[in-house]
C-alpha cells in the first residue's frame, strides 16, 4: 500500500539552521533514505522551499503566499510503499529519529501518477 | 540537533514576535527585553523536561508578561514568585493567548520592532547594531566583531542608540496603510544595510552571518506582509547574491568577476528561491528599485554560462532603474551592458560625462581602462587602471585590483 509522509516543522526555525545544523540533518536522512531504497519501499520524495516563496491559486484570485497560515508548515513529503500502518509508521519513526524536531503524519496515497515527463530524473536532483 | 541546539534555534525565531508584543505591553524596550530574557531563562528551563509548547511565540510572551508582573508586584509586596510548574503548564491559556495573537497581531509588533532601530537620527550604523542587538539577538561580542570594534565600545554605541530611541516618540496603535507602508520601506532600506554589511565583509567570518540574519528578517517580513513586491524583491534580490557566496572569491581570496565565476558552485536552493520570489513580485505590475536589481541578478542566475547572459535584458533593467534612481553607478553598470551589446566605443562614450561625479570611485577607473583595452588604446588603458588602483581603499583592495588588472593586461597582449 502507497502511503505519503507528510513533514512538518517550524519554517522559520528550519531555514534559520546553519549550514552544518541542515547538512547534519539531511546526512541522517540519507541513512535513511539509502535504506528504504534497497528495501524497495522509497518512492518520489520531495522537499520544498519555503512558504514564503509559494503562491496559492484559489478560484481566479491568485494569492501571495501559502493555503494557509499555520504554526507549523509542510516542508517536504515522502511516497513509501509498505504493507500497512504499522509498517509506514515505522519508516516515519526512522525520519523522526534522524530529524527529530519534525512532525510526520502519515497519510495513505489514494491516487499515483508516475513522474511522465521523457526524461525524468533517475537520481536526486537539486531544486531548480 | 540537540535540545539546546534546537531550544536556542526556536528562541531566535520566536524573538522578533515575542520581543515586538512585550514592547507593545510594556511599551518599554528594556522592560521587554528583560521580560524576554526571563521567559528564555524559564524555557530553557523548562522544555527540555515537559518538550516544548506547540507555540512557543505565544508561550514566551505570556510567560515574559508574567514573570515582568510577578516582578513588578513582589516588589512591592513581597509576596512569592508562583513555582515554574504552574507557569510551564499553560493549558488554555496558551492556546487562547495563541488564537488572539494571529499574524496581523505580530505584523505591526515585529514592524514597529524592526522600525524603532531606524531612526532617522541614527547613523546607519547604529541602526544595523541595534538592530542586530534588540531584533537578531546577537550578542554584544557578536556585533562588535562585524565592526571590527572593541566589546566596550559596541556596548557603548548601542546602549547610546538605544537611549536616543528611548526618547522618540514611536506610536503604538495599529499603523494606518500608509504609514505601514512607511515603515515597510525604511526597515527594508535597514535589512539590505545589514545584508551589505555582510556581502562586503566577503569571506570575512565575523561578517559573514550577516547576510544570513538579514535573509532571515526578510523571510519574516514576508511572512506577515506576503503581498508586498518590493519585499519579494529585496528577499529575493539577497538570496540572488548570497547563492553566488561559495564562487566569488578564488582559493586565494581573491575577488572573481561575475562572469569568471564557477557557477556550478552557486546554491541552487537559494536561487530557487530567490526566482521564485521575484515570479511572484512581478506579477504585482508594482516595479520598484528591489525588483528591478532582483531581476538583474535573476537574469544572471538563469543563464547558464556567462556566454548565455541576456544583456538586452540587463541592460533594459538598468535603464529601468536608472528612471526610478539616477545614479552615475547605475549608469555605469549600464554601460558594461552596453558594452557587451554595443562594442566598448559605445560603452566609452556613455561612461565619458561620468568621470566627474565618479572622481573617487575606483570601479569607474577599472571599467573605463577595460573598454580603453578592448580598444586597443593600451596607454590610456594603463594610465585608467594606475588611477584605479591609487583610489583603492586599502592595500589589499590595491593588490586586488592590480592582480585582477595584470590578468587583463595579459590577455590583452600588453
Amino acid at each position: 500500500m502507497l502511503y505519503s509522509l507528510l513533514c512538518y516543522n517550524k519554517e522559520d526555525v528550519v531555514w534559520s539552521w546553519s549550514r552544518e545544523e541542515d547538512d547534519a540533518v539531511m546526512g541522517r536522512l540519507s541513512v535513511v533514505h539509502e535504506k528504504l531504497v534497497k528495501e524497495g519501499k522509497l518512492g518520489p520524495s520531495l522537499r520544498l522551499l519555503p512558504t514564503t516563496a509559494a503562491a496559492t491559486l484559489r478560484g481566479s484570485m491568485v494569492i501571495d503566499g501559502p493555503f494557509a497560515e499555520t504554526k507549523e508548515q509542510l516542508l517536504g513529503f515522502y511516497v513509501i510503499d509498505v504493507e500497512n500502518l504499522d509498517a509506514a509508521l515505522d519508516v516515519a519513526k526512522e525520519l523522526s529519529a534522524a530529524n527529530p524536531t519534525s512532525v510526520y503524519e502519515v497519510r495513505p496515497v489514494a491516487l499515483f501518477v508516475p513522474d511522465a515527463r521523457p526524461n525524468a530524473p533517475k537520481e536526486m536532483i537539486r531544486a531548480y | 540537533m540537540t535540545d539546546l541546539a534546537w531550544i536556542n534555534a526556536a528562541l531566535t525565531a520566536a524573538r522578533p514576535q515575542a520581543l515586538g508584543a512585550l514592547l507593545r505591553y510594556f511599551r518599554d524596550m528594556d522592560r521587554a527585553e528583560e521580560a524576554f530574557q526571563d521567559a528564555c531563562l524559564r524555557a530553557l528551563k523548562n522544555w527540555p523536561e515537559k518538550g516544548p509548547p506547540r507555540d512557543p511565540t505565544a508561550w514566551l510572551i505570556l510567560v515574559g508578561r508574567n514573570a515582568a508582573l510577578d516582578g513588578v508586584r513582589k516588589q512591592s509586596r513581597n509576596t512569592e514568585l508562583p513555582p515554574d510548574e504552574v507557569i510551564s503548564d499553560l493549558g488554555d491559556a496558551e492556546s487562547e493567548l495563541a488564537e488572539r495573537l494571529d499574524g496581523s497581531h505580530y505584523r505591526d509588533d515585529v514592524l514597529r520592532l524592526l522600525f524603532i532601530c531606524c531612526h532617522p537620527e541614527l547613523p546607519p550604523t547604529q541602526q544595523i547594531a541595534l538592530a542586530l542587538r534588540i531584533v537578531s539577538g546577537l550578542s554584544v561580542a557578536q556585533i562588535a566583531r562585524a565592526f571590527l570594534v572593541s566589546d566596550a565600545a559596541m556596548e557603548r554605541r548601542i546602549t547610546r542608540a538605544k537611549a536616543r530611541i528611548g526618547k522618540a516618540d514611536v506610536p503604538f496603535e495599529t499603523p494606518g496603510a500608509v504609514e505601514r507602508s512607511e515603515r515597510l520601506a525604511a526597515v527594508a532600506a535597514m535589512i539590505y544595510l545589514i545584508f551589505n554589511e555582510g556581502y562586503s565583509g566577503g569571506r570575512d567570518e565575523a561578517r559573514a552571518p550577516l547576510c544570513d540574519e538579514a535573509i532571515r528578517l526578510a523571510r519574516l517580513l514576508l511572512r506577515l506582509f506576503p503581498a508586498e513586491p518590493e519585499i519579494m524583491g529585496l528577499a529575493a534580490l539577497m538570496l540572488l547574491k548570497q547563492a553566488r557566496l561559495a564562487a566569488r572569491f578564488d582559493a586565494e581570496g581573491d575577488a572573481v568577476l561575475l562572469e569568471d565565476q564557477d557557477r556550478s558552485r552557486w546554491d541552487a536552493k537559494l536561487i530557487g528561491e530567490g526566482l521564485a520570489l521575484i515570479d511572484k513580485a512581478m506579477r504585482h505590475n508594482r516595479p520598484g528599485p528591489y525588483q528591478v536589481q532582483a531581476a538583474i541578478d535573476a537574469t544572471h542566475a538563469r543563464a547558464a554560462t556567462a556566454a548565455q547572459t541576456d544583456w538586452a535584458g540587463i541592460e533594459g533593467l538598468y535603464l529601468a532603474l536608472e528612471r526610478m534612481q539616477p545614479s552615475p553607478v547605475i549608469t555605469l553598470n549600464r554601460a558594461v551592458a552596453v558594452a557587451k551589446l554595443h562594442g566598448p566605443e559605445a560603452a566609452l562614450a556613455m561612461i565619458e560625462p561620468l568621470e566627474k561625479p565618479l572622481a573617487g570611485y575606483f570601479p569607474y577607473f577599472g571599467a573605463r581602462g577595460a573598454f580603453l583595452l578592448q580598444l586597443g588604446r593600451s596607454h590610456e588603458a594603463r594610465s585608467a587602471f594606475d588611477r584605479a588602483i591609487s583610489l583603492a581603499g586599502s592595500a589589499q583592495e590595491a593588490a586586488h585590483i592590480r592582480r585582477h588588472l595584470d590578468r587583463l593586461m595579459a590577455q590583452a597582449n600588453f
